[in-house]
């Protein structure tokens, strides 16, 4: 800490070159909080999953339904501890960029599958009672300003007509990551006013295993329990089925390790640079430090501390102002989270200083072996 | 006072110091057996053309260099043959350092650059604070203290120079013209201020000087010439 004021002094030399250098940081460090973002936004199903719960589609596409009727037949497979259902229901709220998931599930056994997502005993009852009844999000309800008690208008599309939905209850997430843009109605207010063919059948089971680590002899009893009758299934865990709709997007995570590593690449270099340049400058002071008894050691030090505190400094400005920008979803409400979690911001902050110290070495290596003779001599 | 064989107790005893640099193929003996002797309290001046080693010896004395061959003695240390960390701790303990060019850091005040040798001892905020003030008093700038270099005159910066050179208390001061880029009343100040230190605080003072006038008031004016000392005199 005594060596903090001559460090800070150093940092005001050049007061323009200093600030564009803690910026540099800054920019590459809010760009990376946003990417980081980004990418844990595209896991976020992949992340939350629940560890004991599998997926049941039809063997030949998710858009293909199941039977209802094999609902009491996978409650008798051993392993198998819960049972609930949903369809897709692909709904426009007033305009088509109003886009969030809408499931008709099963008003008894959806909110005890999903645990995580916590509504209160009163909203709970309100949505077993009413078969109009439907639960938001909380960040979806905060999105279109809604609240308990509202009328929800949807335009079916898969599912034709003028749908009226109460909103009966706002789910709110008991995990930072969960996804809150969630809207749940009822199947049996779909099967009800919905078309024919919607008789009988639902979009995916969702199972409960008794114990996690069954999960692979109890999918694969499932897909054999059902294998060459006319509705094939499909069981894996959630986690997989979400990863799977993460890759029909593309390689999310190597586009955005290559755009990270060109910032961080660019940011070595310009650091690297300007770190060099003073140095350079201030090769008579640093030769007058050995003179008075400062080492190589302590000279390298020196020069290393400038530079990771203009890249803690410049780190913490960006992360910081990543995740204030990160607070209001920016994406709105395309992510069914957008959040920037501590460990990143801490991961975030360690990129920042070792970038830093990486772009210190050279010039904090010159200024270590710097002859004191031969620098007073060109002084 | 001439070089004595065993150095008997003087606090500094060079002895057949040669010091030989290589320019491309050419080889170049900047001191050649050099012998010399400097008492506590002693004010020695060095004199000589450009080129003939005066400030390669200061270099030697101060632990900045390391001779070809021979040896320097300190207070009974030979620095010659210790490693480059024991002599940067030895040089932060008994050397003090002033420049021609002041070489104050342009971004620290007065007072942050007379601290600068403090910083590498285990003293407190408090009492590193009291030796700046009494060092700065001693150079007659207490109301100086929070004054960059770009605030202050010449005789004000070598002030501070001296300052931070006598700060952590050195065994001698090693002055590289002093006064060389000083005004004849500022050089003056500096000179009293060098020779009151010799004479009220016991410090041994070697300076390199180009100006006569300068070496009249050291206690002892030595001429180096291509490497070895050529006249010794008395004054003062």
């Amino acid at each position: 800490m005594k060596f903090l004021p001559l460090l800070l002094a150093n940092l005001s030399r050049k007061k323009i070159r200093t600030a564009l250098t803690v910026g540099s940081f800054a920019v590459a460090l809010f760009i990376f909080g946003l990417l980081v973002a980004v990418r844990d936004a595209f896991n976020t199903g992949v992340d939350m999953a629940g560890v004991d719960r599998l997926v049941i589609t039809n063997r030949t596409s998710i858009i293909q339904p199941l039977p209802i009727a094999y609902r009491d037949q996978l409650l008798k497979i051993p392993g198998v501890a819960a049972v609930t259902h949903a369809n897709w229901f692909g709904g426009v709220y007033q305009d088509e960029r109003n886009f969030f998931p809408q499931f008709a599930v099963d008003a008894e056994t959806w909110p005890e599958m999903y645990r995580e997502f916590l509504l209160t005993e009163e909203e709970l009852k309100a949505f077993r009672s009413n078969r109009r009844a439907a639960v938001a999000g909380e960040g979806l309800a905060e999105r279109f300003g809604w609240k308990v008690g509202d009328r929800i208008p949807i335009k079916g599309a898969i599912f034709p007509g003028d749908w009226q939905f109460d909103l009966v209850g706002i789910y709110r997430a008991s995990r930072p990551r969960d996804d809150v843009t969630q809207f749940w109605f009822r199947y049996d207010y779909l099967k009800e006013n919905g078309p024919e063919w919607m008789e009988g059948i639902i979009g995916w089971y969702v199972i409960q295993l008794g114990n996690a680590d069954d999960a692979l002899p109890v999918a694969e009893a499932i897909d054999q329990r059902f294998a060459n009758s006319a509705w094939e299934t499909r069981t894996q865990t959630e986690k997989a089925l979400n990863a799977s709709f993460v890759q029909q997007m593309g390689n999310i995570e190597l586009l955005i390790l290559v755009i990270g590593s060109v910032v961080v690449f660019t940011l070595l270099l310009v650091t690297g640079n300007t770190m060099a340049a003073a140095v350079r400058e201030r090769v008579s002071e640093h030769a007058v430090l050995k003179a008075l008894g400062y080492s190589d050691r302590a000279v390298l030090w020196l020069v290393l501390a400038e530079v990771g505190l203009i890249a803690a400094v410049g780190g913490a400005i960006g992360l910081s102002a990543a995740k204030l920008f990160s607070l209001e979803d920016p994406t709105g409400g395309f992510f069914p989270s957008f959040f920037i979690s501590p460990e990143a911001l801490g991961v975030g902050f360690g990129v920042a200083v070792g970038v830093g110290l990486l772009a210190g070495v050279i010039p904090a290596l010159q200024a270590m072996r710097l002859s004191v003779v031969d620098a007073m001599r060109r002084a | 006072m001439p070089a004595t064989e065993n150095g008997g107790d003087s606090l500094i005893v060079v002895r057949d110091l040669d010091k030989r640099y290589t320019r491309g193929s050419e080889e170049i003996d900047v001191l050649q057996g050099l012998n010399l002797d400097v008492k506590k309290g002693e004010f020695v001046a060095f004199m000589g053309p450009s080129g003939s080693g005066k400030t390669t010896l200061l270099n030697l004395l101060g632990g900045l260099d390391v001779p070809t061959s021979g040896s320097v003695t300190v207070a009974g240390d030979e620095i010659t043959h210790l490693s480059g960390k024991r002599l940067t701790e030895w040089r932060a303990r008994h050397v003090g350092f002033v420049f021609q060019m002041y070489n104050l850091l342009p971004v620290l005040t007065a007072a942050r650059n007379v601290e600068l040798p403090l910083l590498l001892t285990r003293l407190s905020r408090p009492e590193r604070a009291k030796r700046v003030e009494t060092a700065l008093r001693l150079v007659g700038l207490q109301d100086r203290t929070a004054h960059y270099p770009r605030q202050l005159s010449g005789g004000q910066l070598q002030r501070v120079a001296i300052a931070r050179a006598i700060i952590a208390d050195p065994t001698f001061l090693l002055c590289d013209e002093p006064t060389g880029d000083l005004d004849g009343k500022s050089a003056g100040e500096i000179l009293d201020l060098l020779q009151a230190l010799v004479a009220d605080h016991g410090k041994t003072v070697l300076m390199v000087t180009h100006d006569p006038r300068a070496a009249e008031r050291a206690g002892r004016s030595l001429h180096l010439d291509k490497g070895a000392l050529v006249t010794k005199g008395a004054a003062a």
